[in-house]
């Protein structure tokens, strides 16, 4: 019970983190002076976006829960099973940033899903 | 940016440093927290040491860097080539760690574990292979 509340911190907290930056990426929209002074006052304006810094906290979350599931279980089954972010971060696109998931997308995630019960299932 | 064989080339040793650094980070800090002891006490008190020891463990630190290279390595190319190109190569990642894992960790994977990863492997490069911009355009810097 413990192991899968960490482990759905590490999906869920993980990929929360990067749906809020992108949230805030999509705010300030595309970056495409590379200049350092234009980085420079890009990550400022970052910076002062409520959803970068929530976004930041959730991602700062999930590492800590990462490295508390390493300390657990192995590493060849802790990755393989975060690929689950790939179905979280789906559904987040889907009721969050309100993306469109093309059905070829959604077919991916299944496969995903599938692999991650499958390396589940080689837990001893 | 012109496509020239220089490019081609900056742009595949950048992809070997992302499917290389991503796993070995991850790794490695399979391989430090291995060291810190299982975290399975939740108690303040227990949780201030535990991270003590963590900051402390050099594994971690080489793990963090190594995650550091593989989102730099990301971003750079990022910044020439497709996201489409560029995503399905972490599909690799989920092998890579697997070797690593045995080289590094001497730890076995069973032939039921591999499977899995195969198939989370086409289930990413499926991913990788649909369209990436269904939203509006906006342009910031």
């Amino acid at each position: 019970m413990h192991e899968a509340f960490v482990l759905f911190l590490v999906i869920v907290a993980g990929t929360g983190g990067e749906l809020c930056i992108t949230r805030a990426m999509k705010k300030l929209g595309e970056v495409t002076d590379f200049r350092p002074a234009s980085l420079l006052r890009f990550v400022y304006r970052a910076m002062r976006v409520g959803w970068m810094w929530i976004g930041l906290a959730l991602m700062t979350i999930g590492f800590f829960a990462l490295l508390a599931m390493l300390s657990i279980e192995n590493v060849t089954f802790v990755v393989p099973i975060t690929a689950l972010s790939y179905a979280a971060g789906a559904l987040g696109a889907v009721l969050f940033l309100r993306e469109r998931i093309s059905l070829q997308r959604w077919v991916g995630v299944l496969i995903v899903c599938i692999g991650v019960s499958i390396v589940w299932m080689s837990k001893p | 940016m012109k496509d020239s064989p220089a490019l081609h080339i900056k742009t595949y040793l950048l992809l070997l440093v992302m499917v290389l650094f991503a796993p070995l980070g991850n790794v490695l800090l399979s391989k430090g927290m291995k060291g810190v002891g299982a975290a399975t006490d939740w108690r303040p008190a227990d949780l201030s040491h535990v991270l003590m020891r963590i900051s402390g463990s050099g594994f971690i630190w080489l793990g963090i860097a190594s995650l550091l290279t593989f989102f730099v390595a990301y971003m750079l190319v990022l910044t020439w080539a497709d996201y489409s190109y560029v995503q399905p190569a972490s599909a690799f990642s989920y092998a890579v760690v697997a070797i690593l894992s045995y080289i590094i960790l001497d730890e076995s994977v069973s032939p039921l574990r591999w499977a899995g990863i195969a198939v989370i492997c086409i289930g990413v490069l499926v991913v990788g292979r649909t369209p990436h911009r269904t939203t509006l355009e906006r342009t910031g810097a």
